[in-house]
C-alpha cells in the first residue's frame, strides 16, 4: 500500500488507473485505499509546487523564530493553535533549540509580514520574543532545485 | 625472393587484422546518425539509467580530488574498495574472496569481461553463450581467439539458457560457459534451480561460466541468485560485476571481477600491462556507493518497477506480445504481427514517430523478431512512447 502513496506523494494527479498499472495493485483497491487516506486526513490535499518568481508574482516568505511560555497542563500546544490558526502562518512547527515555534510566513509584501508579526504574533500574551528571517532566495522548494537542477545528458542509443 | 624495403615497390598490406575485420560493428549503433540528426525522439533505446549519480557519491568524489587523490592505484585497485567488495560479497552471498588476491577492479564490466575471456581462452577454444545476448560476448570471444557457440533461448522459455541444450554442444575445444542474468535484453532473470542445473554440468565437464551480473541488484518481485554462491561453484566462476546499473554510475566505469586466484592472476596480468588500473576518481565514488548508497538503490529499484509494470502493460495493451521481464530495465517485446524485420521495424518506427527502439537482431539471430525498449527513462516519456507505438502498430499490423 505504501507504493499508492508514494506514487502520489511525487505526482498527485495520477489516476487510480495510472498507480493500478505501475503497482499491480487493483484499481479498485487502490481508489479505495486513497479515500480512505482522504476520509482519514492521512491524505491532507494535493497541490501544486509553483515558482511563483518566474510566473512574475511577488510573494515574500519569512522564517519566524518564536520563544513563548509554555502553559501548565496543555504545554506549547494551546499557544501554536492560537497562532497556526492564522491564515499567514504556512507552517508551523515546535522545534528543540534556541527558541519553540517555527513559523513559515507568508505574505504578498514585507509590510503584510511585518504587520502581522508586530501586530498579531508579537503582542501574544505567551510570546516572550520573536525573530524574523526574511526568505531572499528560493534555492530547492519540495526537494525541487528551482534553477539549474540537473539535467539528463544519456546518449539516445547506447548498449 | 620477397622485395626488401629498399627497392620502393609496394607490398599491398591489409592495415587491419583480419580478426578484427571478421567483427561486425555494433548493430545497436546503426541509428545513432540517423537518430542524432532527428528533434524530438523519445529514445527507448538506452542502455543506462536516467538517475544521475546519486549525490553522496559524486561528493565522495569531489573530495577525494580535493584530498590530491589523482595517482595510479594498485593494478587490482584500491585495496579499501576490494575489502568492502569482499564484505559486500559475503553479506550478500555469502561468498568469501580473498581481497588481495582474489578480487580485480576494472574499468567496468566490459573490460572484466574482456579480461577474463583472454586470460582463459587458446586460439579455437570454445564459449558456449545464450542468443539472445549482450551485444559483446560473441565479438570479444572472437577478438579473444574463440569461438561463440550460441545457444538458442527462446520466449517460451522465459529467453532462459536450458542445460540440456548446452550439453550436447560441449567438446573437447569448450572452455566457458557466458551468461549474463538478468539478462541485457530480455530481462530474464534465471531461477536458481535452473542455475544449478548449469553449475552441475560445469562442474562434470570442468568448465568456467563466466557469469555477468551487473543487472544483479536490479530485480523485481524475485531473486537473484549469485552463481559462485552455489555449492562448489566458486572454483568454476568468474563472476563478473560493476557499478553502472544498480547505482547508475555508468560513466564513471568501475567493475570489479572474482575468481578464484589463479585466473585473477591471469586476468590482473592482462590489465597491469593494458589499462594498469581502474580511474582512481571512478573507484573512489564506488567505494562511497558500496558503503551507503543502498538505500538509493532500493529507491531506484522500486521506481524501475513502476514503469517495467507500465511498459509492459502498455506494450500488451498496443497488441505487443511480451515476456515479462523480471530484472534489468528492459522489455523485449514480439513485433511478429507486423511481419517486418526488428530492424525495419526500429528503422520505420523512429522516422513515422520518433521512438527510438534497438532491433533485437542486434543481439543474435534469436533476438530477430523483437525490440529491446528500455524503461529507464521517466513516465511522462515512457506513455508518450506508447501512445506513439500504438498509432504505429494499429497503421502496421494488417499488412503483411
Amino acid at each position: 500500500m505504501k507504493q499508492i502513496f508514494e506514487a502520489l506523494e511525487k505526482d498527485a494527479r495520477l489516476t487510480p488507473k495510472q498507480i493500478s498499472t505501475m503497482t499491480g495493485i487493483s484499481a479498485a483497491e487502490v481508489e479505495k485505499t486513497i479515500k480512505k487516506a482522504e476520509k482519514d486526513r492521512a491524505i491532507l490535499k494535493y497541490k501544486t509546487v509553483i515558482d511563483w518568481a518566474k510566473l512574475g508574482e511577488e510573494q515574500v516568505w519569512a522564517l519566524v523564530e518564536v520563544k513563548v511560555v509554555p502553559q501548565r497542563d496543555v504545554g506549547f500546544d494551546a499557544i501554536a493553535e492560537r497562532i497556526y490558526r492564522f491564515p499567514q502562518a504556512r507552517s508551523v512547527y515546535l522545534a528543540s533549540g534556541t527558541y519553540d515555534l517555527a513559523i513559515l510566513v507568508a505574505g504578498k509584501t514585507m509590510q503584510d509580514i511585518a504587520v502581522f508579526v508586530s501586530e498579531k504574533l508579537a503582542p501574544l500574551d505567551t510570546v516572550q520574543g520573536t525573530v524574523t528571517h526574511f526568505i531572499l532566495k528560493k534555492y530547492k522548494e519540495d526537494g525541487e532545485i528551482l534553477e539549474g537542477g540537473e539535467e539528463i545528458k544519456r546518449l539516445p542509443v547506447t548498449p | 625472393m620477397p622485395k626488401t624495403g629498399s627497392s620502393h615497390i609496394k607490398i599491398p598490406r591489409k592495415h587491419i587484422s583480419q580478426k578484427v575485420s571478421n567483427v561486425s560493428p555494433s548493430g545497436i549503433r546503426k541509428f545513432f546518425d540517423l537518430l542524432s540528426s532527428m528533434e524530438g525522439v523519445i529514445s527507448l533505446g538506452v542502455g543506462e539509467p536516467d538517475f544521475i549519480t546519486p549525490y553522496h557519491i559524486r561528493e565522495a568524489a569531489i573530495y577525494s580530488l580535493e584530498k590530491g587523490y589523482t595517482m595510479y592505484t594498485s593494478n587490482y585497485g584500491l585495496p579499501q574498495l576490494r575489502q568492502e567488495l569482499a564484505k559486500y560479497l559475503e553479506s550478500c552471498y555469502g561468498l568469501s574472496y580473498d581481497p588481495d588476491s582474489e578480487l580485480l577492479i576494472t574499468v567496468g564490466v566490459s573490460e572484466g569481461l574482456d579480461l577474463a575471456l583472454r586470460a582463459i581462452l587458446d586460439p579455437g577454444d570454445e564459449v558456449i553463450m545464450p542468443d539472445p545476448c549482450y551485444v559483446a560476448y560473441p565479438s570479444c570471444t572472437t577478438l579473444a581467439g574463440g569461438i561463440a557457440i550460441s545457444i538458442p533461448t527462446t520466449e517460451e522459455n522465459s529467453f532462459e539458457i536450458k542445460a540440456q541444450d548446452i550439453e550436447p554442444r560441449i567438446t573437447e575445444r569448450t572452455k566457458a560457459i557466458l551468461i549474463g542474468y538478468p539478462a541485457n535484453p530480455t530481462g530474464a532473470v534465471m531461477p536458481k534451480e535452473e542455475l544449478i542445473q548449469i553449475a552441475q554440468l560445469a562442474q562434470q565437464h570442468n568448465l568456467l561460466v563466466i557469469s555477468d551480473e551487473v543487472y544483479g541488484q536490479l530485480v523485481y518481485g524475485v531473486e537473484h541468485t549469485c552463481l559462485a554462491s552455489l555449492p562448489r561453484m566458486k572454483e568454476h566462476t568468474i563472476l563478473l560485476n560493476g557499478f553502472s546499473k544498480a547505482y547508475a554510475m555508468t560513466g564513471w566505469r568501475v567493475g570489479y571481477a572474482a575468481a578464484k586466484r589463479e585466473i585473477v592472476e591471469a586476468m590482473t596480468k592482462i590489465h597491469q600491462y593494458t589499462i594498469l588500473c581502474a580511474p582512481i576518481m571512478g573507484q573512489m565514488a564506488a567505494l562511497e556507493a558500496l558503503k551507503k548508497g543502498d538505500s538509493e538503490v532500493e529507491a531506484m529499484v522500486r521506481e524501475y518497477d513502476c514503469r517495467r509494470r507500465v511498459m509492459v502493460k502498455g506494450l500488451r495493451d498496443i497488441g505487443l506480445s511480451c515476456f515479462e521481464p523480471k530484472g534489468a530495465f528492459y522489455a523485449f517485446p514480439s513485433i511478429k504481427i507486423t511481419g517486418m524485420t526488428s530492424e525495419e521495424f526500429a528503422e520505420k518506427l523512429l522516422i513515422e514517430e520518433k521512438v527510438a527502439v534497438v532491433p533485437g537482431s542486434a543481439f543474435g539471430h534469436y533476438g530477430e523478431g523483437y525490440v529491446r525498449c528500455c524503461y529507464a527513462t521517466s513516465l511522462p516519456e515512457i506513455e508518450e512512447a506508447l501512445k506513439r507505438m500504438g498509432r504505429f502498430i494499429e497503421r502496421h499490423r494488417f499488412q503483411h
